[in-house]
């Protein structure tokens, strides 16, 4: 099962290395999406917003559907479900494989928009930093739940409106625990009651992903 | 010959209970000591409450566990939880808006970001969530996996939400009808009405639910009716 979901996540990743389209199209619309959040606070309530972790987090959700979404249309494009159906893969191993990747691709645009949100909403660099493994941790449950959801969506084939209305009401707890947890860590408060739901979910989705994969791609 | 009286005797028992409610909730019950004619509301609430995310979510999350199942799956258990689920999502909205109306005079809004409140919004946009992805599948198998699927991931929701009163102590108050020992809450008159209004509201569910699902296998026998009927014509069109 690891060693497939390896040689899935290695798959995904290689093709967005090659079309490179994280990099020239989500990267650049979380980045405008995060500069668009501190012109709707407005240049007086932009660096002193107590909605720097919120709007973080909001940007992050818009990025993870356009990533989810991509990642699902890798796995619908021409031959690739009968290929995959034909080497008789573990649908487990298939499911980790996709969220592996799909963690790797969230943890990089993370990274990148949590610098811009210490730039452009002048969240504290120290805070933002101690943040940093809860964010991380918010986000790898995410990419559990967004595996999941995706294939749940019609698997790159299904409407493209589809996948917001499935994922939201999941990824909404995921969302309250990371910006609860990542404002704690900015002002103080109990960090670690939220940073624990963030784990318990990243395990949930897991164990649920191993469980229920195969049944959303039985032919 | 049980079942059929049964069948009969739903729909009349149902009503009777509900006025039964209405009657005892409004004249008979004694106004309560601190918040006075409002908590009458608790005649309606909870049961309307239950109903959403015990028994209707319940009966969804339960067909959806049989559909997949190997075992047990048929169109019988898929049909059951769609309709159980289009009857939760009305019985979810009711809760929120009788919520609503009691939080307004209580805590002087009509919306709190208050866990229980939260986690119950959540679970009814899982449940508009669940309804979409079958409107957006045509192939019936696929439709109703894919439901069972989704049914038994939004189902996480409901201990959540039984259990946000306690773990996070925001505005909602806690168990209305027990105490934490399990004792009683609500005695004499108020008691035998709060009950009587679980009963009510639960068989009002299941008539709901009767109603919804001969409606679908109705429709099920026009579409296969259709269908047939699509491909006669179409069989003689090649004839010719």
């Amino acid at each position: 099962m690891i060693r497939i979901a390896l040689l899935v996540a290695a798959k995904d990743l290689r093709i967005e290395r090659r079309s490179r389209v994280l990099l020239w199209q989500v990267l650049p619309f979380g980045a405008m999406a995060l500069v668009l959040c501190g012109l709707a606070l407005g240049p007086q309530h932009a660096g002193h917003s107590s909605a720097g972790p919120g709007l973080f987090y909001l940007v992050m959700l818009l990025v993870a559907l356009l990533v989810i979404n991509r990642s699902q249309v890798i796995e619908g494009s021409p031959g690739t479900k009968a290929s995959v159906a034909t080497l008789g893969l573990d649908p487990a191993g298939v499911f980790l494989g996709k969220a592996l990747a799909l963690m790797v691709e969230l943890w990089l645009m993370g990274v990148v928009l949590l610098a811009g949100s210490v730039l452009l909403l002048h969240t504290a660099l120290v805070g933002t930093l101690s943040a940093l493994p809860s964010v991380l941790v918010t986000l790898a449950a995410l990419s559990a739940a967004g595996a999941l959801y995706g294939a749940l969506s019609g698997g790159g084939q299904g409407p493209a409106t589809l996948l917001p209305v499935l994922s939201f009401p999941a990824f909404a707890p995921l969302l309250i625990a990371g910006e609860r947890s990542f404002s704690a860590a900015l002002h103080g408060g109990a960090l670690w009651q939220w940073w624990v739901i963030s784990l318990v979910a990243l395990a949930a989705y897991v164990a649920l992903g191993i469980l229920l994969y195969g049944v959303l791609e039985e032919s | 010959m049980i079942r059929q009286l049964s069948q009969r005797l739903l729909g009349p028992v149902t009503l009777v209970l509900l006025v039964l409610t209405l009657w005892l909730g409004l004249w008979v019950t004694p106004s309560f000591e601190v918040q006075g004619n409002l908590a009458r509301l608790v005649y309606v609430h909870p049961a309307i409450a239950w109903v959403a995310l015990y028994v209707s979510f319940g009966t969804a999350t339960i067909a959806s566990a049989l559909y997949l199942w190997r075992r047990t799956r048929s169109a019988v258990v898929d049909r059951v939880a769609h309709c159980a689920m289009e009857v939760s999502v009305v019985f979810i909205i009711l809760t929120l808006i009788t919520g609503s109306i009691w939080g307004r005079p209580a805590w002087g809004v009509w919306w709190a970001w208050d866990a229980r409140l939260t986690s119950t919004a959540i679970l009814g946009v899982f449940a508009l969530a669940y309804l979409a992805l079958r409107r957006a599948n045509d192939d019936p198998e696929l439709r109703a996996r894919r439901g069972a699927v989704l049914a038994l991931l939004a189902a996480i929701n409901v201990p959540i939400i039984h259990f946000s009163v306690q773990w996070w102590k925001t505005l909602h108050q806690g168990a209305t009808v027990f105490t934490p020992d399990h004792g009683l809450k609500i005695h004499g008159i108020q008691a035998w009405t709060l009950l009587i209004s679980f009963i009510g509201f639960t068989l009002l569910f299941f008539w709901l639910l009767r109603a919804r699902y001969r409606l679908e296998v109705l429709r099920d026998e026009r579409y296969a009716a259709s269908l047939e009927e699509a491909l006669v014509q179409r069989r003689r069109e090649g004839v010719r």
